[in-house]
């Protein structure tokens, strides 16, 4: 990031949530960049920012579709490498219709499924190959560029201080720094974190954002990219090696029900034809034959047989409301706290309430552990202890300084950290748990004859343990993730060694290497100052050790380096490799010349110009023809409770959303609700850590962080009465909670036509446990997600503030209906074909699921 | 000790003797604050790990001495942090050894008030229990239509992005690829 010329900051305060990696953004400062700060706040990124943009929470996309115009109406796009590179050139089916042909929709919405058929947005001619018809002057009007053009020619300065309540100016300036940074001599990097991840749009909040990049040349150079700056340890690292519904280790699929049916027919319905995921076969054998070891034969599927089967979304939020629903009887929670954490914490308590049994693992009894017996409703006498039948299991946790293992940072690198002391007491790690509580499993199922139960039996489970407790070596683990040779079970060097025969095994495909040669490369710790400025020898970055994806684009379609000065990986014609400051993401011996055969398949058909080698096209895509649940292009829709109506379209949401309509999940009217006046968003502070249970039981931070509070323009203050220091009450039709108020310039509310929108500032931390307590935000957030990730929305919705301590913690979920009197008049957030989407189990409608995850905390 | 010496060892004395008359030098100083030495110089043995906070992976060492940890500092040879830590990070020591930190199992039965304490062997055996009767209970072997399934959605699995990547793939492994339990999500979605 030090390289960078230009870095926009949106939906991130990376200087209080992300400290020391905002270092780097300093240190491009100090080498002359522009800093940019897109938020509704001003926090102290915006005060070291050259440029602060105060916006309305849940506009983002309006702000970028602006850029998106601006560079391709002035022509100050980076036309070499949008050519060679994207997929700008390719036609796009004639079938296909935008949003603005449609009100709102693209082309393929089925009313009747409530979801998107994604048929119209194919290539002309079908496939993504690199073979698909295209236009490399870009003046064919079905080529994507000028479908990308027409798409934001509506997203005008005037409509984005319509929509976002920038001014034009201010607009331009963003716009102007990110153009003057791009290009041949120049990059630009983008930072986002959850404040755009969770919307009902979150996803193409990203795509929007990669719209900008991919013109403007950005992405696979030094000083450019995307980058998110996740919130956890090792949420990188379970994203990849995924704790998640929809994943297999490595980003395979899990095996849909009465799709892939079978090994083979999972093969055939996952394998690209063209491009990097033609090997998948690989990595799915050798995937099975590290689980299953010598009961996964080639004659058996390699025991593909013991895999279950998805069938739509089992993710976090639908599992809850089944869970209150009566449907889910045993609950594991190992390091996460979701009454505070997730939205609507009455919701999940009630939740909790109807299982058989819980496990809690974690430090202390945090407020998920301790749900029976302290909460709002327990308080207010409407729910009782004794009545609750949940058995609970405490299991204290061992700390990070008490066991071996790696995390997964933002940047995909994989750090070891090693084992200092004993865990105390009982506390023991999760790798001890689960490794434990396996071997009693097997015990328990050891010689059934049940067909279900040859899984566990099957499993492999027979790591070396070691130390007074018997603990699990994670570097075996580590070793199995890594993969190997099935005969001399010897480390392989990494995936381009992986077979489909049964001959490799291998835990999670694009970690493979990390134990190469037998050695923990995640453990690798050459000092910094030792080594070049990519620091290739500290750490291990997936995959292969690249530090840089798609690098292969940092040169031009001959293989130079576009500039001198961003000189990063590049053809050597004497060694005929590529080679360079990282390891080539790219075929190393394949030259910049080569071009693929007629019908070429697999990794044959990637051409010596095509960096994206992911991709069956091997380009950058500016238009998603599929993959994406709610559009091939990022188009701006309102959030689910909104304060105003949206400019643009009928469809005043997105339309493949998932909802979840049910009595304990009101929603709001879907703008303008009076009952709900104010714009409401939440953030993190430097001093506590998300659900607050690696923060609030510490003295030393919850001394700098003492109390929840809100924060309240002066504005806002006058207008309802709110004095600094003193109390408000929030509330929305969820809950009601109190908070001291901040009164600060720092929230400044905005002109939107005329009318001054007021936003509150709510940090998460906090909930009823620990040294400081204080009532928990997200009680005021319904459930309500994006159609690709099934995240949820807290970042923009509605919500009422008044004076004083009135709360009387009454939650939805036990207290009955919160406000009295009709419910104001409605307002339609869907088109008709829209609205009568059909409904799913546990009051869920719309929407998938199933898509590719990242972007959480 | 004869009385000389501990005349001169007297600051007023010394002050006057090294003409530090004001006592900003080094007189002021006591013997004890001149052997002070930092917790880091006496450790048995340094660490290298990573910071549990947040995403940005800061480089840590972890000093131990007599068997327990003494401090935690930045790691300076870390590429990412060179050396920093920020508020969250620099109270690892606290987040590690603090008192907040709960010891032994416990265990709240159906209806029950209050926590009870559980051995920690007992509390497996049972957990392993329950698992295999909710999953014996639960079990879909086949849709309507005859497509597998093989799984339970009668258990569910919340957490990850806390821990390592080899817990995170043994959870994974045993639950969805050992006990067919799909519902298996972290904070990736929060």
């Amino acid at each position: 990031m030090q390289n960078a010329d230009c870095i926009v900051i949106q939906g991130s305060n990376m200087a209080e949530c992300h400290p020391v990696g905002f270092r780097w953004v300093m240190e491009a400062k100090r080498r002359g960049a522009t800093i940019v700060h897109v938020d509704p706040r001003f926090t102290r990124t915006s005060a070291v920012a050259d440029i602060h943009v105060p916006i309305r929470a849940g506009s983002d996309i309006a702000f970028l579709g602006g850029i998106v115009r601006y560079i391709l109406e002035n022509e100050r796009y980076f036309r070499d490498y949008v050519v060679a590179y994207t997929n700008a050139p390719t036609l796009v089916s004639e079938a296909f219709r935008d949003t603005e042909d449609l009100d709102g929709l693209f082309s393929g919405w089925d009313p009747e499924k409530g979801r998107y058929d994604p048929a119209t947005w194919q290539y002309e001619g079908g496939p993504q190959t690199a073979a698909a018809r295209s236009d490399p002057t870009l003046e064919h009007p079905r080529c994507v560029f000028q479908v990308l053009k027409r798409h934001f020619s509506r997203y005008t300065p005037e409509l984005v201080e319509e929509v976002c309540g920038v001014p034009p100016p201010l607009l331009l300036r963003v716009a102007e720094a990110l153009c003057a940074n791009s290009g041949r001599e120049r990059t630009a990097a983008f930072c986002y974190a959850v404040g755009w991840t969770q919307h009902t749009v979150g996803v193409q909040y990203i795509r929007t954002a990669a719209i900008i990049q991919l013109l403007l040349g950005n992405i696979g150079r030094p000083g450019g990219g995307i980058l998110a700056l996740r919130g956890h340890a090792s949420i990188q690292g379970s994203t990849d090696i995924p704790t998640l519904y929809n994943l297999l280790p490595g980003y395979l699929p899990m095996p849909k029900a009465g799709r892939d049916v079978g090994l083979g027919r999972y093969l055939e319905n996952h394998t690209a034809r063209t491009g990097w995921w033609s090997e998948l076969p690989k990595y799915a054998v050798s995937l099975l034959k590290a689980w299953y070891g010598e009961e996964a034969r080639q004659e058996d599927d390699w025991a593909f047989g013991c895999l279950p089967h998805i069938e739509g979304d089992h993710s976090h939020m639908v599992t809850v409301s089944a869970m209150a629903d009566g449907m889910v009887k045993g609950y594991f929670v190992m390091g996460e706290n979701p009454t505070v954490g997730s939205m609507h914490g009455a919701l999940h308590r009630k939740a909790m309430r109807r299982l058989d049994w819980l496990v809690v693992r974690d430090f202390a009894l945090t407020e998920t552990a301790d749900f029976w017996r302290d909460a709002p409703e327990i308080e207010r006498g409407e729910v009782r202890s004794e009545d609750i039948e949940t058995e609970v299991f405490f299991f204290p946790c061992a700390a990070h300084t008490e066991k071996d293992g790696a995390f997964t940072n933002t940047q995909r690198l994989l750090q070891w950290h090693h084992k200092a002391v004993e865990p105390p007491g009982d506390c023991r790690s999760e790798l001890h748990f689960v490794y434990h509580l396996g071997r009693r499993l097997k015990a328990l199922y050891a010689g059934s004859p049940e067909r279900p139960d040859r899984a566990i039996q099957a499993l492999t489970w027979d790591y070396p343990v070691s130390g007074p407790h018997d603990e699990p070596e994670a570097a075996a683990v580590l070793a199995e993730i890594s993969g190997y040779r099935v005969a001399e079970r010897r480390p392989v060097d990494g995936f381009a060694e992986l077979a489909a025969d049964g001959s490799t095994a291998c835990g999670c495909w694009i970690y493979s290497g990390s134990y190469r040669g037998g050695v923990n490369q995640p453990a690798r710790r050459e000092a910094g100052e030792r080594q070049s400025w990519v620091a290739r020898e500290w750490g291990w970055a997936w995959p292969a050790n690249r530090r840089l994806l798609y690098n292969r684009a940092s040169a031009d379609p001959e293989g130079r380096p576009w500039s001198e000065r961003k000189r990063y990986v590049w053809w050597d014609e004497e060694t005929r490799r590529w080679t360079g400051e990282d390891v080539p993401d790219f075929i190393v011996d394949r030259p910049p010349s080569y071009r693929p055969r007629r019908g070429a398949r697999g990794i044959a058909a990637i051409a010596g110009t095509h960096p994206f080698i992911m991709q069956g096209d091997g380009r950058g895509w500016l238009f998603v023809p599929n993959g994406l649940a709610d559009g091939p292009l990022p188009a701006h829709y309102e959030p689910q409770e909104s304060v105003l109506r949206n400019p643009l379209y009928g469809q005043l949401c997105n339309p493949a959303r998932i909802e979840w309509r049910r009595r304990d999940n009101p929603y709001h009217r879907a703008w303008g609700d009076p009952r709900f006046p104010y714009l409401l968003t939440t953030y993190r502070l430097t001093e506590h850590h998300t659900a607050g249970a690696m923060s609030r039981w510490l003295s030393w931070l919850a001394e700098l962080q003492p109390e929840m509070f809100c924060e309240v323009s002066p504005e806002l203050a006058s207008e309802k009465g709110l004095a600094n220091g003193g109390w408000a009450t929030l509330s929305t039709a969820r809950g009601e909670i109190e908070a001291r108020v901040l009164v600060t310039e720092r929230v400044p509310p905005l002109r939107l036509r005329g009318r001054l929108i007021h936003q509150i500032g709510v940090p998460y931390h906090w909930g009823s446990r620990g040294r400081t307590r204080g009532d928990a935000a997200n009680e005021l957030i319904g459930f309500v997600a994006d159609p690709n990730v099934s995240i949820q929305e807290s970042k923009a919705l509605s919500a009422n503030i008044e004076p004083g301590r009135r709360s009387r913690g009454r939650r939805v979920v036990t207290s009955g209906r919160l406000e009295l009197g009709p419910p104001p008049k409605p307002a339609e957030r869907d088109l008709p074909g829209v609205r009568a989407r059909p409904g799913g189990a546990h009051g869920s409608a719309a929407g998938s699921g199933g898509g590719e995850t990242k972007g959480g905390a | 000790m004869g009385l000389w010496d501990a005349l001169a060892r007297w600051p007023v004395v010394r002050q006057i003797r090294e003409g530090d008359l004001r006592a900003l030098g080094d007189t002021a100083a006591s013997r004890r604050s001149r052997e002070l030495a930092p917790r880091t110089r006496v450790a048995d043995r340094v660490v290298r790990s990573i910071c549990p906070y947040c995403a940005v992976g800061c480089g840590q060492l972890v000093f131990v001495k007599d068997g327990k940890i003494s401090d935690i500092e930045g790691d300076p040879e870390s590429p990412i942090s060179q050396g920093c830590l920020c508020p969250k990070g620099a109270a690892t020591f606290q987040l590690v050894t603090g008192s907040h930190r709960l010891r032994q199992v416990l265990y709240r039965r159906p209806r029950g008030r209050e926590w009870e304490a559980l051995p920690l062997e007992r509390a497996m055996e049972m957990v392993a229990a329950r698992v295999k009767a909710t999953r014996d209970a639960t079990w879909e072997e086949e849709d309507a239509e005859g497509h597998p399934l093989r799984r339970t959605l009668g258990i569910a699995h919340l957490g990850g992005a806390t821990l390592d990547n080899e817990e995170n793939y043994l959870i994974k492994k045993l639950f969805t690829g050992g006990l067919g339990i799909v519902q298996v999500e972290n904070q990736a979605r929060i």
